[in-house]
């Protein structure tokens, strides 16, 4: 029953859960999520660029989203900006300056639908290949930096004073979010990343009592959503990626039921 | 300053001011402390005592000075406050190997000094003010801190704690040998067994030994009556009143003093226009009021 493509599909979802798993928790603890949201609207830009100068997609969003994701770090140093409002302009912005510059590609057939909501199911060797290469190297810097980043997360002032650099820590951390972000997009598209990165986490939270606790689950209630949606968008006949995360959705829902509130009692 | 301190000091500030959004928050702070030396900030509310604190830990980097720290400082923080998010799930156990990994034993034994043993398991964001605090100086101390840097260390901390917690910070300079930089706008216990007090108001006030600036001229302006019951004079002897506090009777001030902390410039300019020089050291006799 099987087919070659959707089990390529179901390989490169569970890459992208497990990466996205701890990755979301940071997002959920520092409240990144409309930073994840801009990182990703960029990556269309990154498309547009990729195509004008027919360069690797992948590599191409990720340039782009790493280097907007440091213009925002340096930025919110100002303490004078009010780094929502910023937030919610570029976000915005990314996305409409992307579907414009892409519109004007008149000489390239794209599928735009694939971009904004990904196209799981004509992932390649190749992108295994990236998604899997990729995603270790991004949970090997993300380990080595763990202890450190949670700090700077808990506590950005004890962690200056005590000596675990939270500036640097940040800055590492949205490095490797625009790395996730790139490798993520063909899977679930620019406008649902953040969804799967944050989504998961959420559902998480109820079930865990320690934030490495919280980001194994997440990464298995990530692995859970893709297997859910891939089989239900094949079931029913629904885009792939939009299903991911509404079984991600409703994972999160279950999640609230009292039955696992068991961390609210202390 | 900076020439007597300078090369055992574990962290000095020079000149140093910092200056954000149109207005300068502190200006030409100058502050050193010195290994197994307690330095006490006092000042009201938004007189620069947190951020001149952040300025010596290197949290904020001075807009005007230098702010100079040992190579290889061990630092144990206790910010004033922590706030601890919902969505992330924090036991009290994991806070305290937050920036280093503890073993359980030390970990145990800091937390038991504290009064805070039973609170392992507990989730951070369900502790109360006072609890925390207790959680967060156990955490310091457990990371045996060449300097320990203390901001409100007993603020929500009920009254007979908040005795112990000053006894205990006293105890722990001896037993780890670290300098305190201590932050207080409690002026009844805070003196109490402080070398050093610098009186802040958005600059240096008057600074010198508690008795020296509990004298001074501007100390009094700044904190207006109750500077006259605020002070408690340095001796490791103290004894308990009937109403839970401690009265510090007066020992001599002169046999603990080392490095910079007895010049009082203040205290000496003051003398010639007061007449409060040989005024007997104050009784306590009204609650000054704790956070």
């Amino acid at each position: 029953m099987l087919d070659d493509f959707f089990l390529r599909a179901l390989l490169a979802g569970i890459g992208i859960a497990v990466v996205a798993g701890p990755f979301g928790c940071f997002i959920v603890w520092r409240r990144m999520s409309y930073f994840g949201d801009t990182l990703s609207h960029a990556g269309l830009l990154g498309v547009a660029l990729s195509l004008a100068l027919e360069i690797n997609t992948m590599l191409a969003v990720f340039a782009v989203s790493a280097l907007l994701a440091v213009l925002l770090v340096v930025l919110s140093r100002r303490p004078s900006l009010s780094s929502d409002a910023l937030l919610g302009l570029l976000s915005h912005s990314a996305l409409a300056i992307g579907l414009v510059c892409l519109s004007f590609m008149t000489w390239v057939r794209m599928d735009l639908l694939g971009l904004l909501f990904g196209d799981i199911l004509a992932v390649g060797r190749a992108d295994l290949a990236l998604i899997y290469g990729g995603g270790a190297s991004v949970l090997l810097i993300l380990w080595r930096i763990w202890g450190r980043l949670f700090a700077a997360t808990v506590s950005p002032e004890l962690a200056a004073a005590e000596g675990a650099q939270p500036q640097r820590m940040e800055l590492v951390f949205v490095l490797l979010m625009a790395a996730v972000i790139a490798i993520a997009m063909k899977v679930v598209g620019v406008l649902l990343i953040t969804a799967l990165l944050i989504m998961p986490a959420a559902a998480a939270r109820r079930l865990s009592s320690g934030p490495e606790q919280m980001a194994l689950v997440a990464s298995g209630l990530g692995v859970a959503a893709v297997v859910g949606g891939l089989y239900g968008s094949l079931f029913w006949d629904t885009p792939s990626g939009p299903s991911i995360v509404v079984a991600a959705l409703l994972l999160f829902l279950v999640s609230l039921l009292p039955v696992f509130g068991r961390q609210s009692a202390n | 300053m900076a020439s007597t301190g300078e090369p055992q000091s574990l962290i000095e500030l020079r000149q140093a001011g910092i200056f954000r959004d149109g207005r300068w928050l502190v200006q030409g702070i100058d502050l050193a402390v010195a290994p197994r030396q307690i330095v006490t900030l006092i000042g009201p509310n938004g007189s620069g005592k947190s951020t001149t604190a952040k300025m010596a830990l290197g949290i904020l980097s001075p807009s005007e000075g230098e702010a100079l720290r040992r190579p290889r400082l061990r630092v144990g923080y206790v910010p004033q406050k922590l706030q601890v998010d919902w969505t992330l799930p924090l036991k009290v156990k994991r806070l305290m190997g937050l920036t280093q990994s503890i073993s359980s034993s030390d970990m145990l034994a800091s937390l038991g000094r504290t009064g805070a043993a039973h609170l392992l398991e507990y989730e951070v964001r369900n502790l109360s003010g006072g609890e925390l605090q207790r959680v967060l100086l156990a955490r310091a101390i457990a990371r045996k801190p060449d300097l320990l840097v203390l901001d409100e260390p007993v603020q929500g901390v009920d009254y007979s704690g908040e005795i112990e917690i000053y006894d205990m910070i006293a105890n722990l300079r001896d037993e780890l040998g670290c300098g305190i930089l201590m932050i207080s706008h409690d002026l009844h216990v805070v003196m109490a067994s402080t070398d050093h007090v610098v009186c802040l108001n958005g600059h240096v006030c008057c600074r010198g030994t508690p008795g020296a600036v509990s004298q001074s001229k501007s100390f009094r302006e700044l904190f207006g009556r109750r500077a006259g019951l605020a002070l408690y004079e340095h001796k490791h002897d103290h004894e308990h009143l009937p109403d839970g506090r401690v009265r510090h009777a007066d020992g001599s001030v002169s046999e603990s003093c080392a490095g910079e902390h007895c010049d009082s410039p203040a205290h000496g300019h003051d003398h010639g226009h007061h007449d409060h020089a040989h005024e007997p050291v104050l009784t306590v006799t009204e609650k000054t009021g704790n956070a």
